[in-house]
C-alpha cells in the first residue's frame, strides 16, 4: 500500500483563554491517500477548521503537539521558512467567505499573480498570463477583462471561483476547502461543488472538504471523518457513513438532514434540493460540550440517547466496526449496532439496555 | 472619480467663499478704526478722513467687499499696517519656514506613529507593545511648549555645554542656502511637533492594525505562503492606513496651533509667529491674510486626503 499523502497523528491544539486552556483539537488521527477526497463533518466548534489550519501552520497563539506528515515530512516540525514553501504551493486552502477572504484593495489578477510569484521566479507578465488561464479554468467568463476587477465587483459564486483559481495556481497536491459553499446561495453551492469535483478529477489532487452539512460531500468524498469535540468519532467510506453509521452522533447528523433525502435509499443530494429541503429538520438535542471542561468518558454521552454506564467513565477510542477495518467508530456500542431507522435504533437500544445492567461486559472488551 | 473630484473642489470653493465673508465681516466690524490706527494718535480728524478715503473705508460695504474679493482673486491682500510690505509678499516670505516645519514634522510623526503602532500591533501585550503605550502616555500628556523647552534644554543647552554643537537653538536657514543648516535648525522643532502628534497615530495605527490582522484576507495571505513582512506591510498595513489618512487630514488642519507654539519656542520666523505678532499689533490685513491662507490650505489638504482615500480603497473609487 502506498504511503498516504498526509498522515496526521495524535494532533492536539490547545488555546489559552481567560477561562483556562481550551482544547480545540484533542488527538486527531487520519490518513489521506494521494488523489482522494475526504469529507470532514461535524457541528460548529468541533475543531474542523482548527485541525486544518494547524496542518497548514496557521493557528496562532496555540500549543500544538502531534505530527502532520505531508509527503513524508512533518509539517509541524518544519522551520517557518520551509512551511511557507509548502503553503500555497503544495497545500492550498479555500475558505468559507470569499468576500472577506480576498483582499478588498487589490485586483483579483494581482492577488493570483502574487501567489504564483511568491513561489516561482516568473515575470509579472507571465504570472498575469497564467492568472487569466486560471480564471478561465474555473469558469469565469471574459477572464481577460475580469482579471483587473476588484473582488467586490464579482458575485459570491464568482468570487469563490477566484479563490479556487488562486488556490490551484501552483497545482497543489492537496486542496483544503473549509466550508467552501456555506456562504453562498443554494443554487450557486452545487455549481461550486461541481467545479471542485471536476478540477479534482482533472488535476488529480487530494481534496479535504470541511463542512457541517453531510449533504455537501455526499457525491464527492471517498472517505468521511466525523468530528465531535475536537476528536474523530467516526471514519468510514462515504457509503458506509450514509447507510451504516455507527456512532449515535453520526446517526444524529444524518437524521437531522431533510427526511426526503436523508433516509436510507436515497443519498442526500448536495445543493440540488431546494433551500427549504436543506434546512435542518431535527437538530441533535443539547449543546456540544465546553472544550475547557470536557466531560469525562465519551464527550457525546450527555446528548446520547443510547448512553450506557461505561460511556460516563471511559472515553471510547476509534475501533473497527467492519471486517476489513475501513470503518471505525469511537463508541462503546457493539460493532453490529449500525444503520439508520427504527430497526437499527432498536438494536442500539437493546445493546445499551444490557450495557446499563452489566457495565463490565459492555463495549469492546467482549467483542 | 472625476465627478467626485469636481464636487469636492466646488465644495472647497464654497467654503473659501464663506471664509472671505466671515473675515470681511470681522474686519468691517472691528472695534478699532483702522484709519485712526494707521494715522496715529495725534492725527487730526482731517488726516484720519484722508486715510480712511485712501483705504476705501468710506465706500459702501458691498463695494468694499467686492473690491476685497477682486483684490483677493488677484493675489492682492493689501499692505501691512506695521511693515511697509504687501501682505502677500510677507506671507510668501514666511511660508517656506512653516512649510518646512510642517512637512518635516509630518513625515517624522507618520514614521514614528505608524512604525511604533505597527510594531505594537504585531505582538500585542508584548514588551514592545507596553513600551509603545508608555511612550504614547508620556507624550500624550505633554504640552508642546514644555516638550520644546525640555528638548532645548537637553539637546541644545546641555549638549552645547558638553561641546556637542549639532542642534541649533533657534532661528532659520533657508533650504536653498544651506540644506544641512536648514535641517539642523529644524530638527528640534520637528521632533517637538512630531512626538506630540505621533501619539494619536500610534494608538490609531495599533488599533486599526489589530482589527485588520484579524481579517480573513490576512489568513488568506498567510495561506499563500507569503513572508510575514509582506503580509504585514502589503496586506495589513495597506488596509490599516485608511483611518490614519483621515486623521492626517484633520491634523493638517490643526497644524497651525502646533506651529504657533513651536515657532514661538524656537524663534522660527514662520506664519505662526507672524500671526501671533499681527494679532498683538492689530495688523488686520496680515491677520486676514493668514486666516485666508490657512483656510485655503485646509481646503486643499482635505481634498487631497479624500483623493488619497479613494486611491487607497477601490470600493470608494469605483462607487
Ligand atoms: N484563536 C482561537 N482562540 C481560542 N479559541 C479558538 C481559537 N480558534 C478556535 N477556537 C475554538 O476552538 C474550537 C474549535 O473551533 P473550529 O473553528 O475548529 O470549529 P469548526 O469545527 O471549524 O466549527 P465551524 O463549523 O463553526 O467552523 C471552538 O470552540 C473555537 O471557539
Ligand atoms: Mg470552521
Amino acid at each position: 500500500m502506498s504511503a498516504a499523502l498526509l498522515q496526521v497523528r495524535d494532533l492536539r491544539v490547545t488555546f489559552s483563554t481567560p477561562d483556562g486552556p481550551l482544547q480545540a483539537v484533542r488527538g486527531v488521527d487520519f490518513d489521506l491517500p494521494a488523489g482522494t477526497v475526504m469529507g470532514v463533518v461535524g457541528e460548529s466548534g468541533s475543531g474542523k477548521s482548527v485541525t486544518m489550519l494547524t496542518v497548514l501552520g496557521l493557528t496562532q497563539g496555540a500549543q500544538v503537539s502531534g505530527q502532520a506528515l505531508f509527503e513524508g515530512r512533518d509539517l509541524l516540525a518544519m522551520s517557518a521558512a520551509e512551511q511557507r514553501k509548502v503553503r500555497g504551493a503544495r497545500i492550498a486552502m479555500v475558505f468559507q467567505d470569499p468576500l472577506s477572504s480576498l483582499h478588498p484593495h487589490y485586483r483579483v489578477g494581482w492577488q493570483i499573480a502574487e501567489m504564483i510569484r511568491a513561489h516561482e521566479p516568473v515575470s509579472r507578465a507571465e504570472a498575469r498570463r497564467r492568472a487569466v488561464e486560471l480564471l478561465a479554468m474555473v469558469g469565469i467568463p471574459q477572464p481577460q477583462r475580469r482579471i483587473d476587477d476588484y473582488p467586490h465587483q464579482f458575485s459570491g459564486g464568482m468570487r469563490q471561483r477566484v479563490m479556487i483559481a488562486m488556490a490551484l495556481a501552483l497545482r497543489p497536491r492537496l486542496l483544503i476547502a473549509d466550508e467552501p459553499t456555506t456562504a453562498l446561495d443554494v443554487t450557486v453551492q452545487s455549481q461550486i461543488l461541481d467545479l471542485l469535483r471536476r478540477l479534482q478529477a482533472e488535476l488529480g489532487m487530494a481534496v479535504i472538504i470541511v463542512t457541517h452539512d453531510l449533504g455537501v460531500i455526499a457525491e464527492m468524498a471517498h472517505e468521511v471523518l466525523v468530528m465531535y469535540a475536537g476528536q474523530v468519532v467516526e471514519r468510514a467510506p462515504r457509503r458506509a457513513i450514509y447507510y451504516r453509521p455507527h456512532h449515535p452522533y453520526t446517526r444524529g447528523l444524518l437524521e437531522s438532514l431533510p427526511a426526503r433525502t436523508g433516509l436510507p435509499g436515497t443519498l442526500p443530494a448536495p445543493g440540488r434540493a431546494g433551500s427549504a429541503q436543506r434546512q435542518r429538520l431535527r437538530p441533535i438535542a443539547g449543546q456540544p460540550p465546553s472544550l475547557i471542561r470536557v466531560p469525562p468518558g465519551c464527550p457525546f454521552h450527555p446528548r446520547c440517547p443510547f448512553v450506557m454506564d461505561v460511556c460516563r467513565r471511559e472515553p471510547p477510542r476509534l475501533r473497527p466496526v467492519d471486517v476489513n477495518g475501513s470503518h471505525e467508530s469511537a463508541c462503546w456500542l457493539p460493532p453490529e449496532a449500525v444503520g439508520l431507522g427504527a430497526e437499527a435504533d432498536a438494536r442500539r437500544r437493546a445493546a445499551a439496555g444490557s450495557g446499563r445492567i452489566q457495565p463490565a461486559e459492555a463495549g469492546w472488551g467482549a467483542a | 472619480m472625476l465627478r467626485f473630484l469636481v464636487r469636492r473642489v466646488l465644495f472647497g470653493i464654497l467654503v473659501l467663499w464663506v471664509v472671505t465673508v466671515v473675515v470681511f465681516a470681522i474686519f468691517f466690524l472691528a472695534p478699532h478704526d483702522p484709519a485712526r490706527l494707521i494715522a496715529g494718535r495725534m492725527a487730526t480728524p482731517a488726516t484720519v478722513a484722508a486715510v480712511r478715503h485712501n483705504l476705501g473705508l468710506d465706500r459702501p460695504v458691498y463695494v468694499q467687499y467686492g473690491s476685497f474679493v477682486w483684490n483677493l482673486l488677484h493675489g492682492n491682500l493689501g499692505y501691512s499696517y506695521y511693515r511697509a510690505q504687501p501682505v502677500t509678499q510677507l506671507l510668501l516670505s514666511r511660508l517656506p519656514v512653516t512649510a518646512s516645519l510642517a512637512l518635516g514634522a509630518a513625515v517624522l510623526w507618520l514614521l514614528i506613529g505608524v512604525g511604533i503602532g505597527v510594531l505594537a500591533a504585531v505582538r500585542p501585550r508584548s514588551l514592545e507593545d507596553r513600551a509603545a503605550t508608555v511612550f504614547a502616555l508620556t507624550f500624550y500628556s505633554m504640552p508642546p511648549f514644555l516638550l520644546g523647552l525640555v528638548l532645548l534644554y537637553l539637546l541644545f543647552f546641555r549638549l552645547h555645554l558638553a561641546g556637542v554643537t549639532f542642534f541649533a537653538g533657534g532661528g532659520y536657514t533657508p533650504l536653498t542656502q544651506d540644506p544641512l543648516g536648514w535641517a539642523q535648525h529644524l530638527l528640534l522643532p520637528w521632533i517637538t511637533l512630531a512626538l506630540v502628534t505621533s501619539v494619536t497615530y500610534i494608538r490609531l495605527t495599533r488599533g486599526s492594525m489589530l482589527d485588520v490582522l484579524g481579517e480573513d484576507y490576512i489568513r488568506t495571505a498567510r495561506s499563500k505562503g507569503l513572508g510575514e513582512l509582506r503580509v504585514i506591510v502589503v496586506h495589513a498595513l495597506r488596509s490599516a492606513l485608511a483611518p490614519v489618512v483621515t486623521q492626517f487630514g484633520v491634523d493638517l488642519a490643526t497644524l497651525l496651533g502646533g506651529a504657533i507654539v513651536t515657532e514661538q519656542v524656537f524663534g522660527l520666523p514662520g506664519l505662526g509667529q507672524l500671526s501671533v505678532q499681527s494679532v498683538t499689533n492689530q495688523d488686520l490685513p496680515v491677520i486676514i491674510g493668514t486666516v485666508i491662507l490657512f483656510a485655503f490650505f485646509i481646503v486643499v489638504a482635505n481634498i487631497l486626503v479624500d483623493v488619497l482615500y479613494a486611491v487607497l480603497d477601490p470600493r470608494v473609487r469605483l462607487s
